[in-house]
């Protein structure tokens, strides 16, 4: 039960950064590896902000407001400056290394006792809960902390992901989504297709950073090395939530990239469970996303050739 | 009213690859005037467009349009003033939008953009009878991605998008050599009518000696970066599209001169 609330809640989190992925991978067809330095900027702002005894709503805002600064600075780089798309974002996430160290003092920042999120969940649920911490969950025991954070998280990445959507059916939302589609068409319509991407790369940034500050709060920490890998599971999450819904309309990828998060979240915990070594993750989800990105082609490829019967036959 | 005064542009400057693309090019377009541009396969017609609309920027030359210097506007900004529909029906329209999103988009051309809804009440209606006039069945398709239409019926819709709000200039770059030849004609068709009914200042380049008789108050033929015949009035209605083929082949025949010539000095000189 506590392993299943546990993925549930973690996988809510990470929803957002799944959200932030989304938007650049799939609104602006952007790799950004901006994202890996802003998980952990959102951790290292929202950690340094709580442990100096800020009050939680300012910590996060002030976590995604740095994740917005650090995509902005991206999008600068590649629309004004011309620099390819991924370099700009290694430089950026590689600059963001030392500033996050700046912002932690060291490499791990825990943050004890201060008050987050969690700490503020959980005064809430006791209120709930009997006097072991516990209240009934589909007819079992369950932590009323962890079911408290799951709950939390799921209506935060719910909101947030009906604000995406409203917002990407407004006009210059609807831009955005054309630019992506098309800049020369953006252009040819008298839109600044550079102001677009970095906007859009400073939302998509921000929403990863907002992600980072909630993990931090959930992990009771942050570390400079959270970041490592998040781009791919952030992919991962998108390309499960794809097959899940199977619709290109927006409001289904926005819930999919949810659902995709969680249910990659389950999986891992599952595969954690029988056994899978933790250091193989990023070499499995690596795999995975590799797999689900070039499967398509090779499946439509194979296809056509049973159809067609091979060319020179 | 454009005016076009000695624009020249050479791309790859200085390298193996230099191409002299337009070599002071002087035009100037009366308001409401159909301008054909017609002439050989790299001869610059599309550099012309280009620069017009801001692509990139001319190396000299001045370019004014209603009255204003745009020679060092940004694309994004002419496009205040320009509408242009391109040769792949691919460039015009984003296809993951629906119809209706983006001719809503078309709706704000050069406008700012803010967080208004896109399609409020009242713009599907509008937009629907926009589309009802180009008269090809697709008032009916608004919600459908634009990506799902053929080629024929996405040039018309990026027709239709560069006309919404009324440009002092309309650019077609070869907008119909993708099609096949029914739906070319019925592009081309619809072209016509709704810059006559606009009265549109517009510039069409064709590959077409068919289109390049029919249509238009005035013809401009490019060679080697430069405007080598300019017809209008009389001169341009009466046109015969044999009259235009044999201005081609003296044209072809004249730089197999300029070749021979060339060799000629070559051998002498070298
Ligand atoms: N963006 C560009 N970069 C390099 N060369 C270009 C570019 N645009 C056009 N050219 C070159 O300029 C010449 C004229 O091209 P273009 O204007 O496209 O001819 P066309 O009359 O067929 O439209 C060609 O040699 C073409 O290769
Ligand atoms: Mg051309």
């Amino acid at each position: 039960m506590s392993l299943l609330l546990g993925a549930l809640g973690m996988g809510s989190v990470l929803a957002l950064l799944a959200l932030g992925i989304f938007v650049s991978f799939r609104i602006f067809a952007f790799p950004d590896m901006t994202a890996e330095g802003s998980v952990t900027l959102g951790a290292a702002v929202a950690a340094a902000l709580l442990v100096a005894g800020h009050d939680p709503v300012t910590a996060t805002a002030a976590a995604t407001a740095a994740g917005a600064v650090a995509g902005t600075v991206t999008g600068v780089l590649h629309t004004r400056f011309r620099l390819n798309g991924l370099l700009a974002g290694i430089l950026v996430m590689t600059a963001l290394y030392s500033i996050n160290l700046h912002i932690m003092g060291r490499s791990n920042l825990p943050l004890g006792e201060a008050q987050s999120f969690v700490t503020l969940t959980g005064s809430l649920a006791a209120r709930f809960a009997d006097h072991d911490g516990n209240v009934q969950f589909m007819g079992r025991a369950a932590s009323a902390q962890d079911l408290g954070l799951f709950i939390g998280a799921a209506i935060f990445a719910g909101v947030v992901c009906a604000a995406l959507y409203l917002f990407f059916h407004t006009r210059i939302g609807s831009a955005m989504r054309a630019t992506g589609d098309n800049p020369q068409m953006i252009r040819a319509l008298g839109s600044n297709d550079g102001m677009l991407i970095t906007a859009g790369l400073a939302l998509s940034n921000a929403l990863v950073a907002l992600s980072g500050a909630l993990l931090a709060q959930y992990q009771g920490f942050a570390d400079l090395q959270m970041g490592i890998g998040m781009l791919v599971w952030g992919l991962a999450s998108v390309i499960i939530g794809e097959s899940l819904t199977g619709s290109g309309k927006l409001g289904y990828l926005l819930i999919g990239a949810i659902l995709g998060s969680v249910l990659f979240r389950l999986l891992v915990a599952v595969a954690l469970r029988w056994g899978l070594d933790p250091a193989d993750l990023k070499l499995v989800t690596a795999v995975f996303v590799l797999i689900a990105l070039v499967a398509p082609g090779m499946v439509a490829q194979l296809r056509g050739r049973l159809a067609g019967g091979a060319p020179n036959a | 009213m454009l005016e076009i005064q000695g624009i020249s542009k050479t791309f790859h400057a200085g390298t193996v690859n230099e191409v002299r693309s337009l070599r002071g090019v002087n035009l100037t377009i009366d308001e409401g005037s159909f301008v054909v541009v017609i002439g050989t396969n790299g001869s610059g017609k599309s550099t012309l467009l280009n620069a017009v609309a801001g692509t990139f920027p001319v190396d000299t030359g001045s370019i004014r349009l209603a009255g204003k210097d745009i020679t060092r506007w940004p694309e994004h900004r002419r496009a205040a003033l320009i509408g242009r529909v391109f040769q792949n029906p691919f460039s015009g329209t984003a296809p993951h939008l629906t119809v209706a999103e983006n001719l809503a988009l078309a709706e704000r051309r050069g406008l700012s953009l803010g967080l208004g809804r896109l399609l409020p009440g009242g713009a599907r209606e509008r937009i629907r009878s926009g589309i009802r006039a180009l008269g090809m069945g697709l008032e009916d398709r608004l919600d459908n991605a634009i990506g799902s239409l053929s080629g024929g019926q996405r040039q018309a819709l990026t027709l239709l998008m560069a006309t919404t709000l009324r440009p002092q200039l309309l650019l077609l770059d070869e907008h119909t050599a993708a099609l096949d030849p029914r739906s070319a004609d019925q592009v081309v068709r619809i072209t016509d009518r709704i810059i006559a009914r606009d009265r549109l200042t517009a510039m069409m380049v064709t590959h077409s000696m068919q289109q390049a008789v029919t249509y238009g108050d005035r013809l401009v033929m490019m060679h080697r970066g430069q405007v080598v015949l300019d017809l209008r009035g009389a001169e341009k209605s009466r046109l015969r599209p044999e009259d235009l083929l044999q201005r081609f082949e003296e044209l072809r025949r004249a730089d197999l001169v300029d070749a021979a010539a060339a060799d000629m000095l070559r051998r002498r000189y070298v």
